[in-house]
């Protein structure tokens, strides 16, 4: 018997006797269909786009990380350029990218491009790392990224900073609709990678008291254009 | 009383005497109070939350082979590699195989309360390879040579001037009292390891079967760090971990943040679901993930307590235990501390050898109130307790509890039993808390009250007579 | 209305005030109060312990001698939630199990009745000073009285109720827990007690004898001065 065989055999076993449908103390058990859909417990979200916006702006804040909305993509080039000017940025790295193409020759910085592979070492010194995403979650203020949106697993929490360019029309209001739209448009061939990232990277393992900037990022900026 | 139980017993009661360090631990937790509260009064339902997620828990639990199989097929269909593991040992010498079928030198870790249950960076060791554990906690508890204290936060009993110090003398660094600068100074030390590591150990904090993914839940980045670099990913993955849908997870991640550290969402939740795939410009060539059962099915098999394995491992059991707090998170002396840890060790490692960690317990009620997919916690330390006496009572307390029944089914007994108490008091009174008390338990500690003159009974009976 | 009351043993032998108190204000609203003598005690101290079986030889003759009660109430929560939520369970399959389902479902504890049975809130009572109050858990917990005793003291004349910050963490009894892990205990109790005396009150309530029996084991070893006090013998002042 393979220990797939094993352990599949074990499990039948142990399930041939009933456990009863979860209930506090012994009052009469039933099984029933599942509860609704957590969008009935979880915290509102505004009906409309505007409101989800704003409502990502405050989560994004309260997690510490920068929001701008932009009004085209010169203005977040523009905005780039201060960050690295601030940031004393050497060199970044990013992926190429409908909107991160444009930024990056705004920029004008050395770069390190992950498509198609990289050295850890380059990527590593890189102060800054520009990314695409695959949605904003307005209900967490999170960040989608996968391996296809964002240049790969690394890129997108090794730099030191991390910056997002997103469109409008990728705000949705919260995590399910996020998980939708994932199995929705990659179906059965999802990238290998994906990750909800809520803010600049942060622990709480010393005292239990919050130090913002551990392995990840320190910072996290987030750029909505239209 | 075995081994387990007297070691027990007296780090129990070194802790309780250190009243600095009992005082310290709820300081740590005051904060994670509020902020719990705080977002969990965000929810719409709190409690109608819970209700789901313990529904969702049932199916998956109820229906592991089925949602397991699913699990597995869905990965395997995508490139990577499946390993069941029925036991302990079975993992220690597959993860041995794998490392040196590459030829690893180096191996980097990210958070795994599983690989802590096998002791599988003590076997990698041995074995050879360098294990650097990359989560700040983890790390901190793995140059001092001790368990975590805590299962979300490994840390939690030290001070900052102790993890300084520490610091200081294992790393060369400078004495400092700022926990960024500490955490900077973690964070220098394993940006090289992640670079260099040609093995990253991670675990997993769910199993999503519907898509064939791992979720992975952390607020540092070095689980995503210890992903994303080395060329082989291992992932050890309780078989208990499974959730049905990929939409379970729009419930389980905020659920899990709440209730285990205070917080609306944590920092990353990433799911991995192969190795890099064509295209991908990163990510390991190959990704294995190991499915252990370790006993897990012998508590699957006892219907009345299999829920416990719905557990997501948020630690907020822990956080409400007050035994936990007084006696702190080594105590236990086995992996899985707390409320839950005291649930399930017995089934994963010996009922009659653990069954001291359900008896240590008021039953206050706590931990299941607080559980966010509504496990039956305090319950299950008393059916633990039944359970024990059932497969072996000890002979001593038997003989007791007979002549408690004896005497409670006879009322004229049990009025003559008191009735010579009251004699008796005042000479207890006299040998009060030497070794001739036989109330020395109670009166070491606490006074104990006097046997009222006359018992509710006799006054009742003078009543009537008026 | 005929209430039959189940008095814990230890409140018999250790409390009997309680008992009576519980009397006192139950005859005050105008209701006959019975006392069945055959009772000795609810089996919780075999079931805490996990010797199921002696707990059942103890709790089959309770539920005999309380089958033509009409109402049962009794003066502990954690009495009462033995009856009340682990009767049941204990008679699960066992040919009483249909009276034990029944004996649990007419029994109440004190401040349960009063306010959920018969929606008193005032029993016109009157209790000057400084206050807290402690949950005993299986009141808490078991049977979900967070309030009932609350609202029962709000309306004691010229009685000042605060909060504590830790009113609902367990104060260490347990049961026989209190003398099988007695540090463990002891701490808990210290824990309590440190977050009674934050109040700056000169009593603490509970209704539980057990907990109070540890509170003020502990207090009394501090040189505390502050009293315990049943919420009954509040309730009984006038």
């Amino acid at each position: 018997m393979t220990n797939r065989e094993i352990i599949l055999g074990r499990i039948r076993e142990a399930l041939k006797i009933a456990a009863p449908y979860p209930t506090f103390h012994d009052s009469a058990t039933t099984t029933s269909p599942l509860p609704a859909s957590p969008q009935s417990w979880l915290p509102p979200v505004g009906e409309t786009l505007e409101e989800q916006i704003q409502l990502f702006r405050r989560n994004a804040e309260d997690l510490k990380a920068g929001f701008r909305e932009c009004t085209n993509a010169n203005e977040a080039g523009q905005y780039i350029k201060e960050l690295a000017l601030a940031g004393g940025w050497k060199k970044i790295g990013r992926h190429s990218g409908e909107l991160t193409d444009p930024v990056a020759r705004e920029l004008g910085l050395p770069e390190v491009r992950t498509d198609g592979g990289y050295a850890v070492n380059d990527l590593e010194s890189c102060d800054a790392g520009l990314t695409e995403c695959e949605a904003l979650v307005a209900q967490t203020g999170s960040v989608l990224v996968s391996a296809p949106s964002a240049g790969g697993r690394a890129l997108s929490v090794l730099p030191p900073h991390h910056v997002v360019l997103a469109r409008r029309s990728q705000m949705v209001p919260d995590l399910t609709v996020a998980l939708q739209r994932v199995q929705e448009k990659f179906k059965d061939n999802f990238p290998s990678f994906l990750s909800f990232i809520s803010g600049p990277s942060r622990t709480g393992d010393i005292e239990r008291i919050l130090v913002l900037g551990a392995h990840g990022p320190k910072k996290l900026t987030i750029l909505l254009l239209p | 009383m075995n081994v387990h139980a007297k070691t027990f017993n007296e780090a129990a009661r070194h802790q309780t005497a250190d009243l600095r360090q009992r005082d310290w631990i709820q300081k740590a937790l005051a904060g994670y109070y509020a902020k719990r509260d705080e977002f969990k009064n965000r929810f719409q339902s709190w409690s109608g939350a819970r209700d789901t997620a313990a529904a969702v828990k049932w199916e998956a639990v109820n229906h592991l082979d089925r949602y397991l199989d699913e699990f597995a097929s869905r990965l395997e269909a995508r490139g990577t590699r499946v390993f069941w593991a029925p036991d302990a040992q079975a993992v220690r010498d597959y993860v041995v195989g794998v490392a040196r079928q590459h030829q690893v030198r180096s191996i980097i870790k990210s958070k795994s309360m599983t690989a802590e249950e096998i002791h599988l960076n003590d076997t990698l060791e041995q074995a050879g390879f360098e294990v650097v554990e990359s989560d700040l906690g983890e790390y901190i508890v793995q140059l001092r040579h001790e368990p975590p204290y805590h299962l979300v936060f490994p840390a939690m009993h030290l001070t900052r001037q102790q993890i300084s110090d520490l610091f200081q003398d294992r790393l060369g660094s400078e004495s400092t009292d700022n926990p960024e600068h500490l955490t900077m100074i973690a964070r220098r030390v394993m940006r090289r390891k992640y670079c260099e590591a040609d093995m990253g150990i991670s675990g997993a904090n769910f199993a999503i079967a519907e898509t064939g993914m791992i979720s992975i839940t952390e607020n540092e980045g070095n689980a995503r760090l210890t992903t994303s670099l080395p060329k082989v990913h291992v992932a050890i993955v309780g078989i208990e971990k499974v959730l049905p849908k990929l939409s379970d997870l729009a419930l389980f991640l905020p659920m899990l943040a709440t209730a285990g550290a205070g917080q609306p969402i944590t920092c990353y939740n990433t799911l991995y679901g192969g190795p890099r795939q064509p295209g991908e410009p990163d990510g390991p060539e190959e990704f294995h993930v190991v499915l252990l059962d370790n006993r897990r099915t012998e508590l699957l098999a006892d219907a009345e307590q299999r829920d416990a394995l719905h557990c997501i491992r948020c630690g907020a059991c822990l956080n409400v235990c007050p035994i936990f707090k007084n006696i702190g998170g080594h105590s236990y002396g086995t992996t899985y501390q707390g409320p839950i840890g005291s649930v399930i060790t017995p089934h994963l490692r010996g009922l009659q050898d653990w069954k001291h960690l359900s008896q240590a317990s008021s039953l206050c009620g706590a931990c299941t109130e607080t559980c966010p997919v509504k496990i039956n916690l305090h319950h299950h330390l008393l059916h633990n307790r039944r359970n024990a006496i059932q497969a072996r009572p000890a002979r001593f307390e038997k003989l007791v509890q007979t002549g408690f029944v004896f005497m409670m089914r006879r009322p004229r007994l049990y009025e003559w039993a008191a009735g010579i108490g009251r004699i008796l008091q005042p000479l207890q009174r006299l040998v009060q808390g030497t070794v001739l008390d036989p109330l020395r338990a109670w009166t070491k500690t606490r006074s104990f009250p006097p046997l009222a003159e006359k018992s509710f009974r006799e006054l009742w009976r003078k009543r009537k007579k008026l | 209305m005929k209430i039959s009351l189940f008095i814990p043993c230890f409140v018999d032998q250790f409390y009997p005030q309680t008992g009576m108190n519980i009397v006192q204000v139950l005859e005050r609203l105008g209701h006959t109060v019975d006392y069945p003598e055959a009772q000795t005690c609810c089996g919780q101290p075999a079931f805490n312990s996990g010797f199921w079986d002696e707990a059942r030889a103890v709790a089959e003759r309770q539920i005999a001698i309380f089958q033509d009660a009409e109402i049962v109430v009794i003066a502990s929560g954690s009495c009462g939630a033995m009856v009340k939520v682990f009767y049941p369970e204990l008679f699960h399959g066992h040919p009483r199990e249909t009276e034990a389902r029944a004996l649990a479902a007419k029994t109440f504890e004190f401040s349960d009745f009063l306010v959920n049975r018969l929606g008193v809130l005032d029993v016109g009572a009157r209790f000057p000073g400084r206050a807290t109050f402690h949950d005993g858990c299986h009141g808490l917990r078991e049977l979900g009285l967070k309030n009932p005793p609350r609202q029962l003291l709000q309306h004691v004349r010229g009685l000042e109720l605060v909060e504590m910050k830790e009113a609902e963490t367990c104060c260490g009894f347990g049961g026989t827990f209190a003398v099988k892990f007695p540090m463990i205990s002891t701490a808990m109790g210290e824990v309590k007690c440190a977050s009674i005396a934050e109040t700056g009150a000169e009593f603490v309530i509970s209704n539980d004898s057990s907990c109070l029996m540890q509170i003020r084991g502990v207090l009394e070893r501090q040189g505390k001065s502050v009293k315990t006090l049943h919420l009954a013998e509040v309730l009984a002042q006038t």
